[in-house]
């Protein structure tokens, strides 16, 4: 029809439309800042980080390594300690830990052959096992129990059977 | 009247036919071992029945995400952006040569990629994160399907030239100018994965090169693998924004604002791929805040693209005789399948980018990352708003390219709802179960972890994507009736050439200033990959080895 192919193709010089744009620009700007100043200031306030960069480790030396040559938990202070793990096909060494209630953990962690998963859920422990990379994040048990270490990334036909566990003892 | 576009489409109609052929057997094959991955994790296993033609679930999943993401996706596209971009010019393809050679490059890498994952000797899923060894075939395969598609936008590119020649004052031609800015942002964004391939993975696997570096593969995928997604939903934005309104009547409410997202994404859709590796070693937290920072700016064009697009919806409504501050909506063309679909995509859509907000909010990535709420999540973004998008443009344009009318309206106008009913059913419960702490990419019903917890939700997994898959099926029979069944004529789709014809404002020159938003997106991605890679280059020592894991 005549009039639709006009109305696709005119401009429009109405300038009341400039009003509406800006009044979702606005809001779809401040919506985005807002949020992201939200997230900094509560995750810098609780001290919940990201794991950055740690380091390298040689693939043919991680068992004459430190800290991957002795792994296991070994406590640096009172209620500190630190959790050296490797992952690969298709186990998590240690398989199991035991610390305290209100224990802070910082685990340190590599992989041996492929990329895997380091995931405890209820903990805040989330990272992934590069071959070459340590991978290193501390975190707080302040509730007893039983928690789940898994591999949450595919790494073979075994994947879905890689786990461990972190007891926190009350 | 209609504008007049005398060009001989015949060729090229063709060709766009044979893209979205392939395109759908390979949604068809992707959705298949879908609904066997779901089935799965509500306690059914079905692999020991589908044995020789799948090995096991991880199989499955690499031909589900090779299928679904890399094949249908890049040859809808493709077909698509071929069809549109040279008519909105009211321009011949440049070079119908290049085009034919374009379908024969991606049609070989398919096959070379595809043979590997058939035969179980590439399962290692779509990201194929090394030291995981696949047969070379397979990087080969999908190097030369990304090949494919810089020689379509070579071609599009030489068709706009053409065009400009004729035109030198004029802005692009809107739906030519979204087409062309995609391909720009893709072939800027895939300049990561060929990289990882040409210089990384495929030397590695031939066996000219002993080892690889992980870290330094990884971040060259995710180079490109976060941009890809952009590639994908741009391409459902030129429907969304230059076909939809006038599907319902209405007109685009605001061209320099469409404009404006584009070239916001063109920009902002690559230097931000970190969001996809915040728990990985080896990159520095400070590089990863300001890919977060930058992932939120590109949430801002999907906003514009919401309000723009709602509001060209209501223009249509309202002209139809809708009326009340929400009651237009009920004067939609509901009985329009294509339409429908559409529409129901968008709305899904918005849940898809909260939950993207979410995963790129730092350290609230510590909650997700790598469980089921990311599947949950994709599912609503490239597998409804883009894949249910897709097949409601399939639902005027199939009918077009075969010259004859669509088989059944109701069904389609059933599949759609049907799938937003799955769909709602399988992303709600795949979403909660990530929070209760569900791995993704994993064999959950054989897990030995499994807890009780799960079982309702992943039972609500197995029902919501058998309705999808039924929802499928219901698309393909209604594409396979409309190509051998149909007596019905094709009705006239929305008449692209009336962009060619039209003017479009003083906005439209501005922004085709490509040398300046080319080089803007470079620099980004410099800024933001740049001191992150060298750092991984010069010191990565090369030395990790293959291993087959399956």
């Amino acid at each position: 029809m005549m009039s639709d192919e006009k109305a696709v193709t005119e401009p429009k010089e109405d300038y009341a439309w400039y009003v509406y744009e800006l009044a979702w620009i606005l809001p779809s700007v401040a919506l985005p800042v807002g949020m992201l100043a939200a997230l900094l200031v509560t995750s810098f306030g609780s001290g919940i980080h990201l794991p950055g960069d740690s380091g390298r480790v040689e693939m043919s030396k991680i068992s004459s390594t430190a800290p991957f040559d002795k792994p296991g938990l070994v406590q640096l202070s009172p209620g500190h300690y630190e959790a050296r793990y490797i992952g690969q096909i298709w186990a998590f060494t240690p398989a199991e830990i035991h610390v305290p209630v209100g224990s802070t953990v910082t685990f340190v962690a590599t992989s041996r052959d492929v990329v895997h998963g380091f995931y405890i859920h209820g903990a805040n422990v989330n990272m992934m096992l590069v071959p070459g990379q340590v991978s290193r994040l501390t975190t707080h048990f302040d509730k007893a129990g039983e928690y789940q270490v898994l591999c949450h990334e595919y790494c073979g036909i075994a994947h879905h059977t890689m786990y461990g566990r972190v007891i926190v003892d009350p | 009247m209609q504008a007049a576009d005398s060009t001989d489409r015949a060729a090229e109609n063709r060709m766009t036919a044979i893209h979205l052929a392939i395109a759908f057997v390979a949604l068809f094959i992707g959705v298949s071992t879908g609904v066997l991955q779901a089935l799965e994790h509500g306690g059914v296993d079905l692999y020991p029945k589908v044995k020789p033609l799948v090995h096991s679930y991880y199989q499955g999943l690499t031909l589900h995400g090779v299928l679904n993401v890399l094949v249908f996706t890049t040859f809808f596209i493709c077909g698509l952006f071929q069809f549109i971009a040279p008519r909105a010019l009211g321009e011949p393809l440049a070079s119908r040569r290049l085009g034919w050679a374009t379908v024969a490059v991606m049609a070989v890498g398919l096959v070379l990629a595809a043979i590997p994952i058939l035969t179980d000797a590439a399962s290692v899923l779509f990201t194929f994160y090394p030291p995981m060894k696949a047969h070379w075939a397979f990087y080969v395969g999908l190097t030369l399907v990304v090949i494919g598609t810089w020689m379509v936008f070579a071609n599009l590119v030489l068709t706009h030239r053409s065009w400009r020649t004729k035109n030198p004052d004029r802005g692009t031609p809107l739906p030519a100018f979204m087409c062309l800015v995609t391909l720009a942002m893709w072939t800027i964004a895939s300049l990561g994965i060929a990289t990882e391939m040409l210089v990384v993975v495929i030397p590695w696997a031939l066996g000219l090169r002993a080892g690889v570096d992980p870290l330094l593969a990884r971040t060259l995928f995710w180079l490109t693998g976060h941009p890809i997604v952009y590639f994908w939903v741009l391409a459902a934005y030129v429907s969304w924004y230059t076909l939809i309104p006038r599907q319902v009547g209405g007109r685009l409410f605001s061209e320099p604002m469409a404009r404006g997202a584009f070239i916001l994404f063109l920009v902002l859709s690559a230097p931000i791929g970190f969001h996809h590796q915040y728990t990985d070693p080896g990159i520095a937290r400070g590089w990863k805040f300001v890919h977060g920072f930058l992932t939120f700016a590109v949430f801002f064009p999907s906003l514009l693209t919401f309000f723009n697009v709602v509001a060209s919806i209501e223009s249509g409504a309202r002209a139809r005789g809708g009326k009340g501050l929400f009651a237009w909506l009920l004067k939609v063309p509901w009985g329009d399948p294509s339409v429908v679909a559409q529409i129901l995509a968008m709305g899904t859509f918005a849940f898809g980018g909260i939950g993207g907000l979410i995963n790129a909010s730092l350290s609230m990535n510590l909650l997700v990352h790598n469980t089921t709420w990311v599947p949950g999540h994709l599912h609503l973004t490239v597998g409804t708003a883009v894949t249910l998008t897709f097949m409601g443009i399939s639902y005027w344009l199939v009918p077009h390219l075969r010259g004859r009318a669509l088989w059944s309206r109701k069904l389609a106008v059933g599949q759609a709802w049907l799938w937003i009913v799955g769909m709602f059913v399988f992303s709600h419960s795949m979403h909660r179960l990530g929070l209760l702490g569900v791995p993704r990419r994993t064999a959950i019903g054989m897990a030995p972890y499994l807890k009780p917890e799960w079982g309702l939700d992943l039972k609500l997994v197995a029902i919501g994507g058998t309705v999808l898959f039924v929802s499928a099926l219901s698309f393909f029979f209604n594409m396979l009736m409309t190509v051998v069944a149909s007596r019905e004529p094709a009705p006239a789709p929305v008449d692209l050439a009336v962009y060619a014809e039209g003017s479009s404002g003083q906005s439209g020159r501005l922004f085709d200033r490509w040398g300046i938003w080319v080089a803007a997106s470079l620099i980004l991605i410099s800024i933001a990959y740049g001191p992150s890679l060298l750092r991984m280059w010069s010191t990565a020592p090369f030395d990790v080895v293959g291993l087959r894991v399956w």
